[in-house]
Parts: structure tokens; C-alpha cells; sequence
């Protein structure tokens, strides 16, 4: 067993779950808002207003949110540990993967919270 | 025929190159790689490599053949290059080089080891033997049969990225081997070992290992089985 505390939730198989369903989650989001344009082609502002002014388009937009979050950062996890290790930058990686990060988990986290301020704001 | 083989000797030599050979194969007669790296070893006696039964069952002499990792001892001249054209020889990739084709492959068997290769089993042992379903027996077809050249894993990036963490295609082919096996009682530890992010989850199913298992083995569907063995145990 490999010991790891920087991912997600501690567990590669709960990560690796979260991946796919947050996967599944972004597809249907985007084939929702491509759906909604393709079936109002004469969509102006107060329409498509109206459309995330709905409670379920809400609640779907922030759950998409979450899930982007959360797919972000196993994803540059991933990365970081793949591609940010001492066999690439000897001993100055630990230095560098935990900084990058510790960039990634502010990006997502500034994301996130203006992204509930804007789905949430009317 | 022209042979291009890399060379290095840590101890001497500064960094590695490759050396050219013009090897004299016979006419009509589809060599094996093996044999053409024996004619080139007349040639030029320093040239390091393994080998040892010469019919694909040791797995001594995994090496990086025109690109692609094999067995020389298996592998037919016809299939990797065509006529007039180069062969070129290289150690099986990411692994440290001892000499030549020869690779130091501690770390692959340590990786081998983590997994515990062997029948775990609590329970008293019968007077003759454990007995076992031919059904049961069944499933660890294209399981056993691994003999532990490195080819797979040293084809997998993810092996290359982290070999210290990830436990890589040969080694999970074992793993699953024993998950399988219906004598094995020691299952959920064996799972428990295997639910961090890198030991088994760093594999991004890229196939590279079912490309090159001169056993025609698949890695990859047995790493698949131990994922749906974890998802059943941790859902």
C-alpha cells in the first residue's frame, strides 16, 4: 500500500469512482446546454436568464460545478505525480509538485466560490 | 544485414551509443532475433545481453526490438523489419542499465514481491493436497503462464513515471492471479493493499502491456477484474 495525502479523498478507488461519475455528470451538462440552444435558436438574453434562473437548473449547475472541481483536481493530481517526481526534477520535486498543488487547489477553490456566487446571485 | 545495438558500460563509458554490425544472415531462413544477436557476438565478442533457453520460456531476453519489447529468442526477423532495412537492438526502456541489453531489474520483482505472489491460506491443510474445481482451476488460465520478462512493464508509461509506486502490468497480472485462485483465503488483505492511488490506479488502461506480452497475455482485463473486486468490497 502507497500512502498518499494529497489526493482527493485519501483512496484511489474512491478517486477513480468520482473521475467517472463527475465524467458522466459534465457530458449530460454539456448535452443539456447544447440541447437548450439547439431547441430555442432565438435565444436572447432574458431566455437564457430565465433558464438558470430555474431551481433545477441550479441545482444542476452547481452540482456540475462541484463535480468539475472535483474532477480538476484528481486530474492535476494525477498529473503532478506522473510528471512532477525526482526521476524529472531530483531533488527539488517534492519543492515543486506541492507547490503546484497547492496552485491547483486555490484555482479550483477561487472557481468554485465564484461560481456559486454567480449561479446563485439573480 | 546491418545490426545497430546499443552499448554502454557504466563503469567506462560516458554516455551510451549505438554501434553498428554487419551481420552475414543466410539466405531463405527467417532468423530469429536471438540468433542474429549470436552472429553479431561473433563479431564483436564484448556485446552483453541474456539469454538462456532460447524458446520463450525464460523470459531472460525481453529487449526493445526495432522499437517495440519482445523476446529475442521468439521473435522472427519477418516481423519486425523489412527486408534491407535496420535491426535495431535496445535495453527493455526504464529500467537501469547494467551493461548493454542487460537491464538491472530490481525494481520490477520488488514491485513483483509487494503483491505476494503465493497462495495465502489460514485454514489447517488437508492430509493430501487442496483440492480445486476444474471450473475454479479455470480461472487462473492466462493468469499462470506469466514468466516475468519485464516486457509489459517496461512498456507502460505509467510503470516509467512511477516504478517505485506503481505496481505495473506484470505484477497485477500476479496479484489477480491470487484474488482468483479459490485455495487463497487472504483476499480482503490482498484487496486492502491495493486501494491506494498508485498501485493499482495508475493504470490508464492504454493497453501498451496486451500489445507486447509475448505470452499473449491481458494485463489489462485482469487489472480491470481487480477494480471491479475493490468496487464490490468498498461500495
Amino acid at each position: 500500500m502507497v500512502t498518499s495525502v494529497t489526493n482527493l479523498s485519501r483512496s484511489g478507488l474512491s478517486d477513480w469512482i468520482i473521475q467517472r461519475v463527475s465524467a458522466v455528470l459534465l457530458a449530460a451538462y454539456t448535452l443539456c446546454i447544447l440541447g437548450s440552444l439547439a431547441l430555442n435558436p432565438e435565444m436572447n438574453y432574458a431566455s437564457w436568464r430565465a433558464l438558470f434562473d430555474s431551481n433545477l437548473m441550479r441545482i444542476f449547475s452547481l452540482i456540475t460545478l462541484a463535480a468539475l472541481c472535483a474532477h480538476a483536481w484528481i486530474g492535476m493530481w494525477t498529473v503532478s505525480t506522473d510528471y512532477m517526481t525526482s526521476l524529472q526534477f531530483g531533488k527539488s520535486a517534492t519543492f515543486i509538485r506541492v507547490s503546484f498543488q497547492i496552485g491547483i487547489v486555490l484555482i479550483v477553490a477561487v472557481y468554485l466560490i465564484w461560481g456559486v456566487q454567480i449561479f446563485w446571485s439573480s | 544485414m546491418l545490426v545497430s545495438i546499443y552499448r554502454y558500460n557504466p563503469e567506462i563509458d560516458n554516455k551510451p551509443l549505438m554501434e553498428d554490425i554487419e551481420v552475414d544472415v543466410p539466405e531463405g531462413k527467417d532468423l530469429m532475433v536471438l540468433d542474429v544477436l549470436a552472429l553479431a557476438k561473433e563479431k564483436d565478442p564484448t556485446i552483453a545481453y541474456r539469454r538462456s533457453c532460447r524458446e520463450g520460456v525464460c523470459g531472460s531476453d525481453g529487449m526493445n526490438i526495432n522499437g517495440t519489447n519482445g523476446l529475442a529468442c521468439i521473435t522472427p526477423l519477418s516481423e519486425v523489419v523489412k527486408p534491407g532495412k535496420k535491426l535495431v537492438l535496445r535495453p527493455l526502456p526504464g529500467l537501469p542499465v547494467v551493461r548493454d541489453l542487460v537491464v538491472d531489474m530490481s525494481i520490477f520483482y520488488k514491485q513483483f514481491e509487494k503483491v505476494k505472489p503465493y497462495l495465502i491460506n489460514d485454514e489447517p491443510a488437508p492430509a493430501i493436497e487442496r483440492l480445486q474445481s476444474p471450473e475454479d482451476r479455470a480461472k487462473l488460465d492466462g493468469l499462470y503462464e506469466c514468466i516475468l520478462c519485464a516486457c509489459c512493464s517496461t512498456n507502460c508509461p505509467s510503470f516509467w513515471w512511477n516504478p517505485d509506486k506503481f505496481i505495473g502490468p506484470a505484477g497485477l497480472l500476479q496479484a489477480y492471479r491470487f484474488l482468483a485462485d479459490s485455495r487463497d483465503t487472504a483476499t480482503n488483505e490482498r484487496l486492502a493493499g491495493l486501494d491506494d492511488p498508485f498501485s493499482v490506479f495508475r493504470c490508464r488502461g492504454i493497453m501498451n502491456c496486451v500489445a507486447v506480452c509475448p505470452k499473449g497475455l491481458n494485463p489489462t482485463r485482469a487489472i480491470g477484474h481487480i477494480r471491479s473486486m475493490l468496487i464490490s468490497q468498498g461500495s
